[in-house]
């Protein structure tokens, strides 16, 4: 399959509350910033535009049709829109790319959890007619994954402090985080429960924000002479949203994902994983065979800062970054969507050859 | 600018549901998923041969589902697959059947199961497309409301007789007639009845509007030697395009959206069509009011700016009456509307169209057709050519 090329990239600062900022205001910097590390001026610049957000953050239908005033799409642009994380607007524009309708991309994600209560909001992604009317919140399934692992004795609460403390200290070093500090496993362990077995720490902030990234063919990063990681390969399965009916402490469709994104094909050495609790983060890292030599999350994660439907788009990101400044020269991102993990997209960037 | 080098596909498999205002007999689940059946009998496929499940439906507010497609996995036999889910509006059925194709066009699958639906008697439309919003003008005024003054303004502007939405509204009602899937069935509709209809939005007639319809569409799309070995004959995909535009911009063109135009002519370019009257054999185009009738016949080149309405009051777009260019033989949006689908409805009914599979609203001979799909505020197009001959 056609390599992909990432030629920039750009993330809002996650914050737990945007105010009076509407979605095109949190957009808006990231579109500059992006079309400003390529030289270029607005949507007009590149053949296709594809983006990823939720209406129930929004509290209204048609979040993305306002997302469109921030393109300065006059004269009428190729554009479209995912209900899902902005992960799957980028795979949407690579198949635009690979079947040579466009040459290039603007991908970008939104979203402004803060004026909801988005563990609950969440619950009505569940199956409408027995599931939803629970209210049956993402933290409590979550909850419900983390005591299945710890009883059946393949993880500590021990280790999921240490998924944390890791972010956190990790997090220091990004700029754009919510949550970062340096903390130990045993000040973790400290703090009282939240949701048993989770922590509060053992979730994920909500933030509001956005993120964007340019992607094109190889051809064209090389005219346009900048900096570029290529994207090698890419993959999403989803699994059954029985979750009596899957194994969750185990991540199925992680790993046939990245099987056919050529993950196993050679030794990585970062990976960017969209974790929003800190167990997830353990469960993808053994789907994905993580070794301790890996460099997981150096970003800091969701546990630092979860833009809901730019998170996955994010990672994408933070891989690219590394491969630029020379940190990692083979990488995984990864995206996942709907509740305990039940859909997820693997990648591999590469440095250019 | 990009060079064409995509993989050919064509519809082998077309599935549709029986239109109704309420189909309370099936669940969501139950509703794609009898779509999807259909579509893979058609094809003489299972789910196990599907690669890929694309899945599209207006807002998540209407039903109240939150990204549906994690719960509609198990339903269309997606799980271990790659499942996604498009979202672009009123046009999204015309959009998901282009990601779709995508799948198939990058080179990336083979086999494309893609399904759209609104169950519209679970949900609220009016409602859910009126929710005000902070810091922005609120538009309490639903689909109808934000259409009539730009039909208004299409009707001072070609000086088009006061009756010719009217004789939409009768033309596609008898094209339904002939649909035993459309939800309305009006044999006996009259030019006086559509006019003594209450006035909704003036000026638009209750009858002139479409229906509030459940129901689902599902097409599998493959590649070129899938295509071939098909048992039913494909239709071929000839042209894909995209536009989208700001809902409000200074200067804007509301009656004659340039998206609309671009489109067609990107469109109309990959498929080589230079006459769309005399090229296409018919076409579905999204019709929800009547008016919108004469307006798109205008803005996709069927007709010169402001005698759009002559074609209709003509009859060069009613199949009963022997019309060069049906437009809407199987009834369109004005007869069958679970929006999320409409779109795909209008693909899926030109690829019959070409397959000579339209039972008895078929076209004889069709071999081009357009499909045609809108939204939002007439700033969101979707279109493709599909073709009984292979390119």
């Amino acid at each position: 399959m056609q390599k992909i090329a990432i030629v920039a990239y750009s993330q809002s600062e996650c914050v737990s509350q945007a105010g009076a900022f509407n979605e095109v205001e949190l957009i808006m910097p990231q579109l500059r910033e992006v079309f400003g590390q390529v030289g270029l001026t607005n949507a007009q610049d590149v053949d296709f535009t594809c983006s990823g957000s939720c209406d129930y953050l929004q509290g209204a239908a048609f979040a993305f049709v306002s997302g469109v005033d921030a393109l300065g799409a006059v004269p009428p642009i190729k554009e479209s829109h995912v209900e899902m994380d902005a992960a799957w607007a980028l795979y949407e524009s690579i198949l635009k790319i690979r079947m040579g309708q466009a040459e290039s991309a603007l991908i970008y994600g939104f979203g402004k959890s803060s004026p909801g209560e988005l563990p609950i909001v969440l619950s009505q992604q569940l199956d409408p007619y027995y599931l939803a009317p629970l209210w049956l919140d993402t933290v409590s399934m979550a909850a419900m994954q983390a005591r299945l692992m710890l009883e059946s004795g393949l993880i500590t609460e021990r280790d999921m402090a240490a998924v944390v403390a890791r972010s956190r200290n990790n997090a220091m070093n990004n700029p754009r985080a919510q949550l970062s500090g340096a903390v130990s496993v045993d000040e973790l362990l400290a703090e009282e429960m939240y949701v048993s077995p989770l922590r509060k720490s053992d979730c994920c902030p909500v933030s509001d924000g956005a993120s964007a990234m340019i992607i094109c063919t190889e051809d064209k990063a090389k005219e346009w002479g900048v900096p570029y990681a290529l994207i090698s390969g890419i993959d999403h399965r989803i699994e059954t949203h029985n979750m009596g009916m899957r194994d969750l402490t185990d991540s199925v469709s992680t790993r046939k994902a990245a099987e056919t994104a050529g993950v196993f094909d050679r030794p990585v050495d970062v990976a960017e994983l969209y974790a929003p609790f800190s167990h997830q983060e353990i469960i993808l890292s053994r789907a994905l065979g993580l070794g301790d030599e890996i460099d997981i999350n150096p970003s800091g994660g969701v546990l630092a800062g979860n833009l809901m439907m730019a998170s996955g788009l994010s990672r994408f990101g933070e891989v690219f970054n590394r491969i630029i400044s020379g940190d990692a020269r083979r990488g995984i991102a990864h995206a996942t969507s709907g509740p305990c993990l039940q859909h997820n997209l693997v990648a591999v960037i590469e440095g250019a050859a | 600018m990009a060079n064409n080098s995509a993989v050919l596909a064509a519809v082998v498999g077309i599935g549709q549901t029986k239109y109704q205002t309420k189909r309370g007999d099936v669940s969501i689940a139950g509703l794609v998923r009898e779509a999807a059946v259909n579509a893979l009998q058609d094809a003489d496929l299972t789910f196990d041969d599907i690669d890929a499940v694309v899945i599209g439906k207006a807002p998540d507010m209407f039903e109240g589902i939150v990204m549906p497609e994690c719960y509609l996995s198990d339903a269309l036999g997606c799980n271990g697959k790659p499942m996604f889910r498009v979202h672009t509006a009123g046009s999204v059925g015309g959009s998901t059947a282009l990601v779709a194709a995508s799948h198939v066009q990058s080179g990336t699958f083979k086999r494309i199961l893609t399904v759209t639906f609104e169950k519209q008697s679970e949900s609220n439309a009016m409602w859910a497309l009126s929710s005000p919003q902070p810091f922005s003008v609120h538009l309490n005024a639903g689909a109808g409301g934000y259409f009539a003054p730009i039909i208004r303004e299409y009707m001072r502007r070609s000086g088009a007789p006061y009756d010719t939405g009217i004789k939409v509204a009768v033309k596609d009602r008898l094209h339904a007639v002939r649909n035993p899937l459309a939800h309305l069935h009006l044999p006996d509709i009259t030019m006086k009845e559509v006019e003594e209809s209450m006035m909704l939005w003036d000026p638009i007639r209750f009858l002139e509007a479409c229906p509030s319809s459940d129901g689902a569409c599902a097409m599998v799309i493959v590649s070129e030697d899938l295509a071939e070995k098909s048992p039913k004959p494909p239709a071929w995909i000839r042209g894909c395009a995209m536009r989208s535009e700001p809902t409000m911009y200074a200067g804007r063109e509301e009656v004659n959206p340039q998206a609309s135009r671009d489109c067609a002519a990107d469109v109309y370019k990959q498929a080589g069509i230079t006459n769309p009257r005399k090229d296409f054999d018919c076409a579905e185009v999204y019709v929800p009011f009547s008016w919108y009738e004469p307006m798109w016949l205008e803005s996709l080149g069927f007709a010169e700016e402001g005698e759009g309405w002559k074609l209709t009051m003509s009859g060069a777009t009613s199949l009963d009456e022997g019309g060069d260019i049906p437009w809407n033989c199987s009834g369109g949006v004005l007869s069958s509307n679970p929006i999320g689908a409409s779109g795909m409805i209008r693909f899926a009914e030109a690829a019959r169209q070409v397959r000579g599979d339209a039972g008895d609203h078929q076209v004889e001979g069709a071999k081009l057709a357009l499909g045609h799909a809108y939204g939002g505020g007439a700033q969101f197009f979707a279109m493709w050519v599909v073709g009984a001959d292979k390119p």
